[in-house]
């Protein structure tokens, strides 16, 4: 059922094969293969390439909503810091008494603020379970509220764009101040180890790659069918003629709070992938700046096709990895004109560009 | 009757100004005459004839006579040994630096040797102090005489009570007339007789000062055995009454200055805005590089700056047209270049404006490095307009007010009075008929875009004098500024107006409650809240406009 899709799109076929292989292959290339060997990936780029998967997931989340829903959400990436944050918890209370004040049940920075005991949210998150549920309801439940109030009182266009901006912007803040009890301006960081494991050995961090790479997968098979199904199309229905899907009796506001949220959802599940990889999630992750970069992503790859998403968040990081270690000023200006040649000259994106240039050929 | 009575008081005091003059230079050199022939009585070798001659010096009307007595005072007044002339002489490692006693000229340096100190005793320097005193609170100038007072304030004793009781009956001018009654009325306070005491806390309760706070403060305290350190209840009582209207009028001056912030923050939100409601408004296009047009300006005002660091004050007034077409020529540039290919198109127009905006940051960073540049504000600019003790206005924030409501006037009699403002506002109605009319919408779209962006340049000379100039600066206002515009009501400029000046208070209002981010953090909220309520603003468009 799941799989349905490959025999009319070779295409997500394809990738779906190659995002398996490199998840499988670097790995292992990276633990069985010694240092000197042409195929071995250094621990550095198996981090890297982790890295990218979790932001593929995460274009593949913001294209549902932006490229089937038509909801441009500028602060996507709150949710996916929010799913980070609730991991970075987790792996906070794995460190126990490891840290440099000692302290087993609080996280330095609460001992450097000189409180006195837990805050009442950060209990349960010593338990994995705990942490993993909380990456998904935390961010499902803020885009559950936002999207409830906003749908319902039929807010679109421009003025959901900005208003998810300034959403973003205000958790930006929020997380900024140390009585919130994330750890304010640092984040945090320094953790030890994942599920018993040591969080800096190579072997997790080869696993942390094959998860990701599994989680993209099943990530893209689900959204793969659920946009195939009856419940998809309702909503590319409502992108291309909102008013229309409402008169034919649908209850338009429910099926964009229910992509909202899924995407939410999946977006958070990325943020818990990201931040053991990188070992650091603070509140930069909340900058309008950053959901911006998502929203290019999936503008380079090409909208509403979830392979594009992947491929433009690939494609723009690995231009960002090498842009920032060889000139760094060059990076912006990089990353604004292809704001700008992606909207004027690839408004279908370069899987668009692709498939007209097909079509084109066969007749 | 009262035509009589004018002319009646006027006549005599209009001859009087005429003869003021002549009379005042007779006087003047009557008075020089005297004080040469009295300073040299200073030099008499008795202590009787010194202070003899002190109170003569008083009473004579010369501006020099303080001088003298106050280096006297010091002991800073010596004779020349040779030919015994009194100087002034200031010790420095050489010998004295010496000027004239009589007329202030500079006589060059003098050796230790050369000079004689003129000695005076205990006595002589108490009566020395009181004439300084007297001397000064009789000066002609209503400053010198309020020095004075404060002078005297400072070490009170009953002899400057009296000092000021008998100036208090003769002086003319208010500020003056109000401060020694405040010295009077604090000294009062502590008087062994009741209504005395009360008499002084009445006069006081009128007083918004620091000094009075206190001492009304202390009189309706407890003592560490729990005595009141007043002994009198009917005293208590009427310090708690007078508090309490001191109290009253505190918090009246509280919410003045809250207010006068919280406009000034919603002047800079409303300059900030108000070139996006024009863009965002009148033509519906996201312009995400907003910020970078304002940040430009600030730039702008910096170079020229550089370019005449002399005249700060010219090179900020130049700075606004200058900002002005420089940030109006990019957004044409803008505009011609990237949105008109995208009009109909509003999400993709708001991520190609925001790829101009990043680069138009790394541009400046390139240009002018990743540090924040100072800008100087001039003179009439810096400092505070201090009202009282309590109530202080720093000027740069209150011009900015005053020149968001100018730009603000002046936006608006452009859309209401020019053809270019008739057209936009056609263009903004309906496109189609307006092009049917024969305006020339693409060429109007320039211009409008070109408006906004100038708006936003000046916005950002005005930006300058309150933060720092980086390269970051338009990404803070951003933000900000869509809320103002949206929160407003899109294509309404009086709502915008209305709305970053309600946003300011509020923020104000808010931020001792909550702190500063936390006050931010509650205020976007609100306009998330608040648009989910009303879609299209306080000022919804009405009619057909509202449909586009």
């Amino acid at each position: 059922m799941l799989l349905n899709f490959y025999k009319h799109d070779k295409a997500a076929a394809f990738l779906m094969v190659s995002i398996g292989f490199i998840a499988l292959f670097v790995p292992l290339c990276n633990l069985i293969l010694p240092a000197e060997s042409a195929l071995h990936f250094s621990a550095y780029s198996v981090s890297l390439i982790g890295k990218y998967l979790t932001f593929a997931l995460l274009g593949l989340s913001l294209d549902l909503v932006w490229g089937y829903c038509g909801i441009l959400a500028l602060g996507h990436g709150a949710f996916f810091a929010l799913g980070g944050y609730a991991m970075g918890m987790y792996l906070m209370r794995q460190i126990g008494n490891r840290g440099v004040y000692g302290n087993p049940l609080l996280p330095d920075f609460m001992v450097f603020l000189n409180w006195r005991e837990l805050p009442w949210y950060w209990y349960g998150f010593d338990q994995f379970w705990f942490a993993a549920l909380m990456v998904l309801l935390v961010p499902g439940l803020l885009a559950f509220v936002f999207g409830w109030l906003a749908f319902r009182s039929r807010v679109t266009g421009v003025y959901l764009s900005i208003i998810t901006q300034a959403l973003t912007y205000a958790l930006l803040l929020a997380f900024f101040r140390n009585e919130m009890g994330f750890g304010g301006n640092n984040g945090l960081t320094d953790f030890k180890e994942i599920l018993g494991f040591n969080i800096q050995s190579e072997a997790v961090r080869a696993y942390l790659l094959m998860a990701s790479g599994m989680v993209l997968i099943m990530a893209f098979l689900v959204s793969r069918w659920v946009m195939d199904s009856k419940l998809g199309r309702v909503v590319t229905a409502i992108r291309d003629q909102e008013m229309r899907v409402r008169f034919l009796g649908y209850r338009v506001e429910l099926f964009k709070l229910w992509i909202f949220v899924f995407a939410a959802m999946l977006a958070g599940i990325a943020g818990a992938l990201y931040v053991p990889q990188v070992g650091i999630i603070n509140p930069s992750e909340f900058s309008p700046l950053n959901s911006l970069e998502i929203v290019i992503w999936v503008a380079i790859g090409g909208r509403g096709t979830l392979y594009g998403a992947i491929v433009g968040a690939v494609l723009v990081n690995y231009a960002k990895t090498l842009l920032t270690g060889w000139a760094p000023e060059i990076w912006l200006f990089f990353l604004g004109a292809t704001f700008i040649l992606a909207t004027v000259f690839l408004p279908d994106g370069l899987f668009g560009f692709w498939q007209c240039r097909l079509k084109g050929q066969k007749s | 009757m009262k035509p009589d009575f004018f002319r009646r008081c006027f006549c005599p005091i209009a001859m009087l100004i005429l003869l003021l003059p002549s009379f005042t230079l007779g006087q003047d050199v009557l008075a020089g005459d005297v004080f040469s022939e009295t300073l040299t009585k200073l030099n008499a070798t008795s202590m009787q004839e010194r202070s003899a001659a002190i109170d003569q010096l008083a009473a004579v009307k010369e501006p020099r006579a303080i001088v003298v007595l106050q280096a006297l005072l010091d002991g800073h007044l010596l004779k020349l040994k040779d030919d015994g002339k009194l100087v002034i002489g200031i010790e420095n490692s050489s010998g004295y630096k010496l000027s004239d006693a009589k007329t202030g000229q500079d006589l060059g340096v003098a050796d230790h040797e050369a000079v004689q100190k003129i000695t005076v005793n205990n006595s002589l320097r108490i009566s020395l102090r009181k004439t300084i005193g007297h001397l000064e609170l009789s000066a002609n100038d209503a400053k010198v005489r309020l020095g004075a007072v404060y002078a005297i304030a400072k070490s009170i004793d009953d002899e400057g009570i009296t000092l000021l009781r008998d100036r208090l009956a003769i002086e003319q001018d208010a500020t003056v007339q109000d401060e020694i009654k405040l010295v009077l009325g604090l000294e009062a306070l502590n008087s062994a007789d009741k209504t005395a005491r009360l008499g002084a806390i009445d006069l006081l309760k009128n007083h918004a000062n620091q000094a009075v706070v206190n001492r009304l403060n202390a009189l309706v305290e407890k003592d560490a055995d729990g005595h009141y350190l007043e002994a009198d209840a009917d005293v208590r009582n009427q310090a708690k009454v007078a508090l309490s209207k001191i109290n009253s009028r505190l918090q009246w001056y509280a919410a003045v200055e809250t207010l006068f912030f919280g406009l000034s923050l919603g002047a800079v939100l409303v300059l900030a805005a108000i070139g996006l409601a024009i863009t965002f408004g009148v033509m519906g296009v996201i312009n995400m590089a907003h910020g970078e047009l304002m940040m430009l300006g600030a730039y702008t005002t910096y170079v020229m700056q550089q370019l005449m660091p002399d005249y700060l004050g010219w090179s900020l007034i130049l700075s606004i047209p200058a900002a002005f077409v420089i940030s109006a020529s990019v957004g044409i540039a803008i505009e011609r270049g990237i949105i008109r290919f995208l009009y109909g198109r509003p999400l993709e127009t708001l991520l190609a404006t925001f790829g101009v905006s990043l680069f138009l940051q790394q541009t400046v960073r390139s240009i002018f490095s990743p540090l924040n540049r100072s800008v100087a504000s001039p003179e009439w600019m810096s400092g505070t307009w201090q009202i009282n003790d309590f109530l202080s206005l720093t000027w740069n924030r209150f011009y900015i007010l005053v020149f968001c409501v100018l730009v603000f006037a002046l936006l608006l009699q452009i859309l209401k009075r020019t053809r270019l403002g008739l057209e936009v506002r056609a263009v903004a109605q309906n496109r189609n008929m307006a092009k049917a009319m024969g305006i020339p919408t693409a060429r109007v779209d320039a211009l409008t875009f070109g408006l906004g962006s100038g708006i936003a340049g000046v916005a950002g000379v005005a930006l300058s004098q309150i933060t720092n100039v980086g390269p970051n600066l338009g990404q803070a206002y951003i933000v900000d500024s869509f809320m103002v515009v949206v929160f407003g009501g899109v294509g309404n400029l009086w709502g915008t107006l209305l709305a970053g000046f309600a946003l300011g208070i509020a923020n104000k209002l808010l931020e001792p409650v909550a702190g500063a981010v936390l006050a931010k953090i509650l205020v976007l909220v609100f306009i998330i809240l608040f648009i989910q309520k009303r879609p299209r603003g306080l000022f919804p468009q009405k009619g057909r406009a509202a449909e586009g």
